[in-house]
């Protein structure tokens, strides 16, 4: 617990040190906020490998096609080569900030900036309700936009309509008669008797079952 | 029991069948097809340095910033920025950065020239609006940095190229100053301010471009008043026009002396009528006048006399001036001769010089030439050659170079505004495309080839091969109808009112038609296009008939402006006739009866709520007087916050009134409390849509009856401050109500409130349910909620045999005045994005399950199950509802990636979906617009009525090879078994 406290307070301070102070305030102005944010995209991309080099997957991690939308389209920007944003001229209250990035999941986030205490942003994922303590927004996962053809095995050629075709065929043609072999005489005939008593199968019996789909 | 058995499958089958549509990645491209383009040009900066990739920055009216190859027409890279963030100009700068400013001069940002990356973004917040420049001066530096000079919201503000930090402000908007144009003066850091204080009293500010401080102010005044229409000319010289628009004053501001000089624009141009424009051109020592029909364009000697250099019609276009050697300058004219297009680029100083005079032949449909931005370069023999870059009035690109077009850009289909479809034409003798079709042992080839892919045998070689094979099926792009009608022709109406055929094979243009009653004339200032609808759909003459579609527009903008109709031949694209201007057009009704030549009627309503008969003939009249007491309609004033209902009264009593003008009668009002509710979106049925069956089994046999009518209208309301965007209400005083409104009776079936909710809500009405999109501010996310409605009077007729035999009392027909008892089943569930569409799949027969498509903020399409939002979910389903397919209750819709129709690609700008039912009862056919185009067809259920695409022949021929020679081989053998048995 006390390392993680550690660990988190040297992070604090190394954003302090460092020279951008940008995220997760919002800088007072005439009339209007600024948000100020951060998209952080994970540069390790676990795609499996069948489709990496795939062209659809090109697009991934392309910073610049990322787009920060506010309020439902009121409002859109781009990202900056680090993946800062911002909105100027904001009014206090709440706010929804979306991001369109292809390739990625990111959960909208709610913004409240404060009226009464100007410089302060509060922001949470409204998907699984985590509050953020500055606003870097990162994706929640990443999507898969095609099915992933399986290997060619031979299982699925079995599985197919054919496979099922030939298989069944193949059953008949060699089990059946071993089958009927092992059969007791007695027993055969007594199959049949039932068979015959039982008369044809009224189409009746079905309906309820036909119009259930 | 083989029913059973049956039975059972088929559920397994459909419990395994995901409940979304997928896609692998080697499909893409099979059957979707996605067209990017960029929309109208305003501006052009070429960047042609003699090394690199040759290349012209553009933004556009749809606000999107592009990079286009200058070779080929392609875009590089492109960003599409918000709807309220129009460009206001672009400029380069350090030679690697595109700068441009946007929302009215709010922003100001670089873009990387490669890639499109944005570099930084400043806000600049001015104190009031006002007209937007940007500046990026060519020698002005402050620590080898170079500033770029934006003016907007009545600030002038120095940015830093690199950084985009801002190095000084000035407001003139505290001077009450309007600001007109800010210049530099040439090889100094002087920067002018020029505007005017009021309307007479003119005002130079001179600045110092590195620090903004002002080091002169003067003023000047002028009794006569100025117009805000300035221009300037030279570096030194101001031109504007009086209020009263007749008198050209310039205004010489040499050294910072102000010295104004006035002249009666009839003394330049003689004789001249209507309004004087001054075109926005930078001409060097010249400006163009636009009055009565003629562009003037004057030249100002050194002296400061005004002379016409030439008088060209107001159908030409002019580029600004382009510098290009030695303090020389060129600017390029373009005008119409005939049916030829003929570009002069003439030295700016000397106009009777013509540096180049090609003629061009551009198609006919392309219209007029709109703006023309010009571009040199050096021949190989050391001379100066000139490409131009033409803006057509189809809103199309054309680069023009050497007297050619060397490429077009067809970006009119940026601005859709309204879709329909028609069939193709039936396949006959004549119209056979028999030379595209393959052979038998290319088919099987093609097969083997496709078997082997399958296999894991193919080699990469074949793969592309294959790919390639499938791409091209010349099947999809046949010029002819298909019996399962994947094959149609989008008709698409654009903003610049031209129409276009889409092949919906392939994408491509098969014929576009650039509306000629929708053409600007005298009659006409401003005209609009609005919709397009189905006009004859010939089925019993499909032979030798052509459909046709009809385009209503009107002249203004506004709602009481006169209209015009035009009726086009779907397959010939030429206009058949056309009408107009007419009355005005509020609201046009297809109605559900066709003429002998199969001409659907129209009843077109105007803003006094009378009905126009269309066709105009006595047959058709004939047919809307026998029906005419079963018709209805109603309006919605969202202003007033009331809807009314109508029917119709009798023929049109008002003089020069004709027969097929119909007065209304008031049936119905339903009035909203202004002060608390704020009507924000509608939705009905549509017209077109098919159901299939009325009644809905439940689990235990049970059954409910649908309550089906197309007139019904779902209305939601917001409370005045929850109709804005998010973020401007806080949940206590937002609150959402939506109604469902019979449109016969008026009667409100079913009303409903979600406190704590609010705008912007999107609705899509379909068989007995609605489905809407609104933002809930208590949770702070977006949710989506259905309300399916029954029909509870014919609860009690349970008979599920008779339903199915049919012999169900289902087909007598019902009544809107036969006030049914209602019940209506509701539930909400969260849903993550934005939503700029929904709508929802349609098929042929209404058999097929639907799936609703939801266009989403990011500009992707997503198709959504509706039993995922079936109001019937529980936590805990039953087995028998488990059985029926009822999803267990989750709070949330899932965003399953895999069922993004729009894969990988985004529909830049998306504004709405439609959806169009194939002949297959199993697919429909998907188109999304915006700035780009997309085109996809779905199956909701999957294929189960054809074999899919993937389906390999091949395979089935091996099988049942192998099938006879395993018949074949067991028959000898037992033929042998036998023989040996007798033997023995």
């Amino acid at each position: 617990m006390t390392e993680a406290r550690i660990f988190i307070t040297t992070l604090l301070f190394g954003l302090l040190c460092s020279s951008i102070l940008r995220s997760a305030q919002a800088v007072a102005l005439a009339d209007g906020f600024t948000i100020n944010g951060r998209v952080k995209i994970p540069s390790e991309l676990n795609i499996p490998s069948a489709v990496a080099g795939a062209k659809g997957f090109g697009l991934l991690g392309k910073i610049s096609d990322v787009k920060v939308i506010l309020n439902g389209g009121q409002r859109a920007t781009f990202l900056r080569p680090d993946g800062y944003f911002s909105f100027h001229d904001v009014p206090a209250g709440t706010h929804l900030i979306e991001v369109a990035a292809l390739g990625y999941f990111f959960s909208p986030i709610r913004v409240d900036v404060s009226a009464r205490n100007p410089g302060k942003v509060q922001a949470a994922l409204t998907e699984n309700r985590r509050a953020l303590k500055e606003l870097v927004l990162e994706p929640l996962r990443e999507e898969q936009y095609y099915e992933i053809r399986e290997p060619f095995s031979i299982m699925s050629i079995v599985k197919s309509p054919m496979g099922l075709m030939v298989g069944f065929m193949l059953i008949v043609v060699f089990l059946m008669p071993k089958l009927m072999e092992n059969m007791d005489p007695e027993e055969m005939r007594r199959a049949q008797e039932e068979m015959r008593s039982q008369g044809v199968p009224s189409l009746a019996n079905f309906l309820p079952g036909a119009t259930r789909n | 029991m083989a029913a059973r058995v049956l039975s059972f499958y088929l559920l397994l089958f459909l419990s395994i069948a995901q409940l979304g549509v997928s896609l692998y990645e080697d499909q893409v491209g099979l059957m979707d097809w996605h067209q990017r383009y960029i929309g109208k040009v305003k501006h052009a900066v070429f960047h042609t340095q003699r090394s690199g990739r040759k290349r012209v920055m553009v933004s556009t009216e749809q606000n999107v910033i592009a990079s286009l190859d200058l070779r080929h027409g392609d875009i590089f890279w492109r960003r599409v920025l918000g709807a309220n963030d129009s460009v206001d100009g672009i400029e380069l700068a350090l030679g690697k950065y595109v700068i441009s400013l946007s929302s009215a001069g709010g922003t100001l940002r670089a873009w990387n020239l490669p890639d499109g990356q944005m570099v930084w973004e400043t806000s600049l917040q001015g104190s009031k609006p006002s007209k937007a420049f940007l500046l990026v001066p060519t020698n002005l530096k402050v620590d080898k940095d170079n500033l770029v000079l934006a003016f907007g919201g009545g600030c002038l503000v120095a940015v830093s190229s690199i950084d985009g930090e801002m190095l000084w402000k000035k407001d003139f908007a505290a001077e009450s100053l309007e600001v007109q144009q800010v210049v530099q003066s040439p090889g100094s850091d002087v920067i002018y301010v020029l505007g005017f204080v009021g309307s007479t009293q003119f005002d130079i500010y001179q600045i110092n471009g590195k620090n903004g401080e002002v080091i002169h102010h003067e003023t000047s005044n002028y009794a006569g008043g100025f117009s805000r229409n300035t221009l300037i000319v030279s570096d030194d010289m101001l031109v504007a026009l009086d209020v009263t628009g007749s008198i050209l004053i310039t205004v010489n501001f040499q050294g910072g002396k102000v010295r104004i000089d006035v002249k009666p624009i009839s003394d330049l141009v003689g004789y001249y009528s209507g309004q004087v424009e001054l075109l926005a051109l930078r001409l060097g020592r010249m400006f163009a006048l636009k009055a009565h029909q003629h562009i003037a364009l004057i030249s100002v000697t050194n002296e400061g006399k005004l002379e016409v250099a030439e008088k060209v019609n107001s159908a030409a276009a002019i580029s600004d001036a382009l510098p290009f050697s030695e303090g020389q300058l060129a600017v390029a004219r373009v005008h119409h001769e005939d049916n030829k297009v003929q570009l002069t680029v003439k030295l700016g100083n000397d106009w009777s010089t013509n540096l180049l005079d090609e003629t061009v032949k551009i198609d006919g449909q392309r219209g007029l030439v709109q703006k023309v931005f010009i571009n040199n370069y050096i021949r190989t023999d050391r001379s100066h050659g000139f490409r131009a870059l033409v803006v057509m009035e189809d809103h199309s690109l054309l680069l023009v170079q050497q007297g050619e077009i060397v490429w077009t850009r067809e970006d009119g289909l940026a601005s859709v505004l309204d879709v329909t479809t028609t069939e193709l034409p039936v396949e006959k003798d004549g119209v056979s495309v028999s030379k595209v079709e393959q052979n038998l042992f290319d088919w099987l080839k093609g097969h083997v080839l496709k078997l082997k892919g399958t296999l894991m045998l193919a080699t990469p070689d074949d793969m592309v091969a294959i790919q390639a094979m499938r791409l091209k099926s010349s099947e999809k792009s046949k010029m002819t109808r298909d019996h399962n009608g994947f094959r149609k022709l989008l008709i698409v109406l654009t903003q610049a009112r031209k129409l276009y055929a889409l092949h919906t094979g392939d994408g491509r243009i098969i014929w576009s038609l650039l509306i000629g009653s929708l053409r600007k004339s005298d009659a006409c200032g401003h005209p609009v296009g609005l919709r397009v609808y189905p006009w004859q759909v010939p089925h019993h003459h499909a032979m030798d008939e052509n459909p046709s579609v009809l385009v209503v527009g009107r002249c203004q903008l506004s709602q009481d402006a006169p209209g015009i109709l035009s009726f086009v031949d779907a397959y010939t694209g030429s206009e058949i006739e056309s009408s107009g201007p007419v009355h005005d057009v509020l609201q046009v009704i297809p109605l559900p009866f066709t003429d002998s030549t199969e001409q659907r009627l129209h009843l077109l309503i105007d803003t006094k709520q009378r009905g126009h008969l269309y066709p105009r003939s006595r047959e058709a009249l004939g047919i809307f007087q026998q029906k005419s007491s079963n018709i209805y309609w109603y309006s919605i004033e969202t202003g007033n916050g009331i809807i009314r209902g109508y029917a119709i009264k009798g023929s049109c009593i008002h003089e020069d009134s004709d027969d097929f003008c119909f007065e209304p009668r008031d049936l119905w009002s339903v009035v909203f409390p202004g002060e608390s509710e704020k009507i924000i979106s509608t939705a009905t049925p549509k017209l077109n849509e098919v159901v299939h069956t009325q009644a809905k089994v439940m689990a235990e046999q049970d059954l409910m009856y649908k309550y089906i009518s197309k007139n019904l209208l779902f209305v939601a309301t917001a409370s005045p401050k929850a109709s804005h965007g998010i973020g401007s209400a806080t949940p206590e005083e937002a609150s959402l109500v939506v109604y469902l409104i019979d449109t016969v009776t008026g009667r409100v079936f079913y009303r409903m409130t979600h406190q704590g909710c609010q705008a912007p809500v999107h609705a899509v009405f379909s068989e007995n349910w609605v489905i809407y999109h609104y933002f809930n501010l208590r949770a702070h996310r977006y949710e989506m909620s259905v309300i399916e409605i029954y029909d509870q009077s014919r609860a009690d007729n349970k008979d599920v045999l008779k339903l199915v035999v049919g012999k169900h009392n289902l087909t007598v027909p019902t009544s809107s005045y036969s006030r049914p008892e209602i019940v209506a089943k509701s539930q909400s569930y969260f849903f993550t994005h934005s939503v700029k569409a929904i709508t929802v799949t349609l098929t042929a027969k209404g058999i097929t399950s639907k799936q609703l498509l939801i266009g989403t903020i990011g500009d992707q399409v997503l198709a959504l199950d509706k039993r995922y939002l079936d109001p019937r979910r529980s936590l805990n389903p039953s087995q028998a509802e488990k059985e029926e397919g009822v999803i267990p209750l989750t709070d949330s819709l899932p965003v399953i990636p895999q069922s993004y129709l729009t894969h990988a690609l985004k529909v830049e700008g998306l504004r709405d979906v439609i959806t169009v039912p194939a002949k297959l009862e199993s697919t429909t056919l998907v188109f999304a617009y915006g700035v780009d185009l997309f085109f996809t067809r779905l199956a909701p259920s999957r294929t189960y009525d054809s074999l899919t695409e993937d389906f390999s022949y091949a395979l089935l021929l091996l099988t049942i090879v192998a099938l006879v020679a395993a018949i074949v081989v067991t028959w000898i053998w037992s033929e042998r078994k036998e023989l040996q048995e007798k033997w023995r």
